[in-house]
């Protein structure tokens, strides 16, 4: 009986240099797995965030009649790569997040470059929109954002005819323990065209459910693209850089085959890996199926019109 | 022992059912339960897979009698991991099931994985391996080694990107298997010596 070991490899080879690099860190991930397989994890300490109620809020438009997401699932899981891989440890671990002060930096193709303090932006009048979020996972949320529309903001910098494109920044805090592993490269960013920017239902979110945005939603700041998949809505903004040319965007520079710069959600383009045709409701037993822009066809569609969507998945 | 030990691989289980009861078990539950049943599935397989290297290097040889229970209990949450994607992610939609077999790398080795580790299962009895021999038993069992390679990459190529988890298993897996290669060459010179004489 011969069983043939994989050649004469030290095991410091088979392991990538990074991933050996990290092997405390490892260790303890498998002992908390060890420890936190059997007794509860994160899921099970699930819990009502703390919450600051924002008034003067008006009803926007384009609002879904859809079933809102349970506040406490909205808040619970979360895909926040800065604080950790695993959804539900930001509602725990983005109590750090310092969220003042707080500017954003826009600057770029634009007359008038600002550094905008965070209570300028919380003063802008306020609006409800209830977006359908999906998830390039495969699972959806309905969450009712508090903010307004972004082209607000383009006009208090006003954009030169150059601004082609538009970059968000998400910030890097020393509170972020995940920006220390290579998982992405940090900081976060996102891109839009301009057109897509400037559409009505691109909003910057500064709350939601009523109330002051949650640290693990992106607090205090973030974007919100409905018809996106929800990577494209970066969170916590720091910086906002009207450019000609298409930036790089986080999740394309990490694995450009599987996320592409528009990032649509089209039930007919799968991801590599996984089928795009269905999603999982938040609360929801049964999978729906998704639909085309995540169901605002009617309001986006002509944003792409001649262009081939497979190809500029 | 036995008893403990039977007990202990039911704890699993016994969990999520506590947690799905208490609906405690987050906003994605089918995802816990797929996430939860395919990682104990890979830990009991790898605890089969560690019962002869520990024995040899402890000479605690009765780890053996657990061999056969963790080997099964892989094989039951696999089949838990395997019926929660075939009820609950897909809804015994057939159709869609054979199309991500075959379109989905992941799925493929996963469903691969399961497949080599029914076999086993069945033929986990005294009178299997009487009827087998020893010898023939034995080399059914060695799908063990392919099951939980598969079930390996099946972890690597699922995750969106962080490696982390899913490295730290394979690489267990790797060292499992380096650790069996001194013992299988001392049970070959041994043989050697025997035929010698």
């Amino acid at each position: 009986m011969i069983i043939r070991p994989p050649a004469d490899i030290a095991p410091s080879e088979i392991t990538p240099l990074s991933v050996h690099a990290r092997r405390r860190d490892l260790m303890r991930v498998v002992g908390a797995g060890i420890a936190g397989g059997l007794l509860g994890s994160g899921v099970a300490t699930a819990a009502e965030p703390a919450a600051t109620p924002l008034d003067g809020i008006v009803k926007g438009r384009f609002s879904t009649t859809d079933p809102q997401t349970s506040f406490k699932d909205a808040t619970n899981y979360n895909n926040f790569y800065e604080f950790s891989t695993d959804k539900y440890s930001p509602a725990g671990m983005a109590e750090r997040l310092r969220v003042r002060p707080w500017e954003v930096v826009v600057e770029g193709e634009v007359a008038r470059p600002r550094t905008i303090g965070i209570e300028e932006l919380l003063r802008q009048p306020r609006e409800e929109r209830i977006y359908r979020m999906r998830c390039v996972e495969g699972w959806s949320m309905v969450i009712p954002w508090v903010g307004f529309e972004f082209s607000r903001l383009a006009r208090m910098v006003e954009p030169t005819a150059n601004a082609r494109f538009v970059e968000f920044i998400t910030a890097r805090q020393d509170t972020m323990p995940g920006i220390n592993y290579g998982i992405l490269d940090w900081p976060y960013a996102e891109g839009l065209r301009i057109d897509e920017a400037m559409h009505p239902l691109t909003i910057m979110a500064i709350g939601m459910y009523g109330q002051v945005m949650p640290n693990q939603n992106g607090a205090p700041i973030r974007l919100v693209v409905p018809w996106k998949y929800g990577f494209k809505s970066a969170k916590s903004i720091v910086r906002i850089r009207f450019t000609s040319k298409q930036p790089g965007t986080a999740w394309n520079k990490a694995a450009a085959n599987e996320y592409g710069f528009y990032s649509n959600v089209n039930p007919e383009v799968d991801h590599p890996r996984w089928s795009q045709a269905t999603e999982r409701r938040i609360g929801e037993f049964r999978k729906r199926p998704t639909l085309m822009f995540n169901g605002y066809a009617e309001q986006v569609a002509s944003l792409y019109t001649g262009m081939d969507l497979r190809k500029n998945f | 022992m036995k008893v403990v030990a039977f007990v202990a691989a039911l704890l699993p289980l016994l969990r999520l059912v506590v947690l799905g009861w208490l609906d405690e078990l987050g906003a994605n539950p089918i995802e816990v339960i797929t996430r939860s049943t395919g990682t104990w599935t890979m830990v009991l397989l790898w605890i089969a897979l560690a019962i002869t290297p520990v024995r040899h290097v402890t000479g605690w040889h009765q780890l053996v009698d657990l061999r056969r229970m963790a080997g099964l209990f892989a094989a039951f949450y696999g089949l838990l991991h395997l019926m929660t994607y075939v009820w609950f992610d897909q809804f015994f939609d057939w159709m869609a099931i054979g199309r991500d077999i075959l379109k989905r790398p992941f799925i493929t080795v996963g469903v691969a994985a399961l497949l080599l580790m029914i076999p086993l299962a069945a033929t986990s009895t005294d009178r299997w391996q009487r009827r087998l021999g020893t010898r023939g038993w034995l080399r059914l069992h060695r799908l063990a080694y392919p099951a939980a390679l598969l079930a390996a990459l099946h972890f690597v190529w699922l995750v969106k990107r962080d490696l982390t988890e899913p490295l730290v298993y394979a690489g267990i897996l790797a060292l499992l298997l380096v650790s069996r290669v001194p013992i299988a060459l001392r049970r070959r010179a041994r043989r050697a010596k025997v035929v010698r004489r």
